[in-house]
């Protein structure tokens, strides 16, 4: 399977601090790709990096065959921020149809995209009266109306319930069914069994790039939370 | 991609300006305000003078500061709301996901500038109907010029907000930025003292400050009944001051950041 994200040498400076450390990874296309480690690990700086709004300083990151960020990108990418980034004082369906006009899209798109998260119900609601949770496929629904073919989820199942959480993840497995790539950040690991492929991070550094599979016989454990532990104190001890 | 002549798109500004107004559509209050708070503003400046004799000849100091106020109004009601509008939309994140879609920067920033333009010319249609029917503002012009003033002086106002936007970090400095760039422009503007009177070096400063030539066109269309050059140069001025302030904002609007 191609790649659909290669990123070679990315360096990415904060202020002072260095949040990537040369960082080289890939992403498979049509896949589930799952971006995990700590807080603070660099997931959100690579995912910018990925849709082309970070500020990088050095490195290269190609994203469908062009640099990050290129013009020709921006109606084949879709990300979603990991603060629910929609228009408080609009409505549900008034947020889907700007995203769908910006993507050339209609209103037929809109309603579909809300009707994939869930949302038909709330369609007429103030983004600023919903839950935290609805807030946030609302988020994802204005992604998920260009139909993009590279998906960059920022924690998108933050805050909401296990129910949902299950049905998101089966529509992500559809999306990737269906061709698309995503690539979908959590730091919660019990997530990390639902994805394709794992790519871990820490302190702004590449762990492992395997599949939970590998990672739970790697580690000699099921439980991944544990194995992750089990891949860092090995670093350490490495580094030691 | 640095390029503040990114290609634009006719759709996507006017979806941007739909958006904008349905925002402002969902918020009475702030419509409310904008359509009425000039009038009502308009009319303590009527009472005020109401009662003061002006001298033979001359204009009654009301017909001089009202209608300089019909520009000053709208200058600063869309540079506040503007700076606001566009700050929220960096702190909230949906400027950075606006950014990756297909929408340039020009797009982005045009769409604002209908928005608050359309806004701008009903709250200029009721602020000048009121100003001549209720409070008796003389103007010797037609009213429709004094309209468009104020509408090309609202732009104005949201192009300098939108610039200003990009150098403030939180709402406290966005709002500070309003005497910055209001107040001299106010001082200056041959309201408060008549430009021959001022200060050589002050009168150059107010040469090249926009809402000068706004009022002068105000002030040309109060004086004469017939279109003058001079007033439609001010608009022009205005205008391109408007345009310039738009492609600094596009061009000081960076779609990566640290």
């Amino acid at each position: 399977m191609a790649d659909a994200v290669t990123v070679t040498d990315l360096v990415v400076e904060r202020g002072r601090r260095r949040v990537l450390h040369d960082l080289s990874c890939a992403v498979p296309a049509g896949r589930v790709t799952g971006l995990l480690g700590p807080s603070g690990s660099g997931k959100t700086t690579l995912m910018r990096a990925l849709v082309g709004v970070q500020r990088v300083r050095s490195g290269e990151v190609t994203v469908l065959g062009e640099p990050a960020g290129s013009p020709g990108l921006r109606a084949r990418v879709g990300y979603v921020t990991q603060s629910p980034s929609v228009y408080p004082d609009l409505s549900v369906r008034e947020n889907a149809r700007y995203f769908a006009a910006l993507y050339g899209r209609g209103a037929r798109a809109a309603d579909d995209a809300l009707a994939a998260v869930g949302m038909t119900d709330a369609a007429g609601q103030l983004v600023a009266d919903l839950s935290g949770g609805q807030r946030s496929r609302a988020s994802l629904a204005c992604a998920l109306v260009g139909e993009p073919e590279l998906l960059v989820l920022d924690e998108p199942t933050v805050g909401l319930d296990p129910v949902l959480r299950v049905d998101l993840w089966d529509r992500f497995h559809a999306l990737a069914g269906a061709g698309t790539t995503l690539v979908v950040s959590s730091h919660v690991m019990d997530e990390a069994g639902r994805c394709d492929r794992l790519l871990l991070l820490r302190e702004g550094r590449l762990l492992a790039d395997l599949t939970p599979g590998e990672l739970r016989a790697d580690a000699g454990t099921h439980d991944l939370e544990e194995a992750f532990l089990t891949l860092v104190r090995r670093g350490e001890e490495v580094a030691a | 991609m640095s390029a503040a002549t990114a290609v634009l798109n006719p759709r996507l500004t006017a979806a941007t300006t739909g958006r904008v107004l349905r925002q402002l559509r969902h918020d009475h209050r702030t419509i409310a305000m904008m359509v009425l708070l000039p009038s009502l503003l308009l009319g303590l400046l009527y009472l005020l003078w109401r009662d003061v004799p002006s001298l033979p000849g001359q204009p009654s100091v009301f017909d001089r500061v009202g209608l300089t106020m019909l520009g000053i109004f709208p200058f600063v009601v869309m540079f506040l709301v503007t700076s606001i509008a566009m700050l929220r939309e960096r702190t909230s994140g949906t400027l950075e996901r606006l950014l990756t879609t297909p929408l340039s920067r020009l797009d982005l920033l045009l769409g604002y500038g209908l928005a608050f333009g359309v806004a701008a010319a009903v709250q200029a249609l009721v602020t000048v109907t009121v100003a001549t029917t209720v409070y008796d503002l003389e103007v010797a012009g037609s009213l429709w010029l004094v309209v468009l003033i104020a509408v090309v002086d609202a732009v104005l106002g949201v192009a300098l907000g939108l610039l200003a936007s990009a150098f403030a970090r939180s709402e406290f400095q966005a709002v500070q930025f309003m005497p910055v760039i209001v107040l001299p422009q106010f001082f200056l503007c041959g309201l408060l003292v008549a430009r021959e009177q001022m200060a050589g070096w002050l009168q150059a400063v107010s040469d090249v400050l926009p809402l000068t030539y706004a009022v002068e066109a105000l002030q040309e269309v109060g004086r004469s009944a017939a279109e003058t050059g001079t007033m439609w140069r001010d608009v022009g001025v205005v205008a391109g001051a408007a345009v310039l302030a738009l492609a600094l904002a596009a061009a000081t609007l960076r779609r990566r950041t640290s």
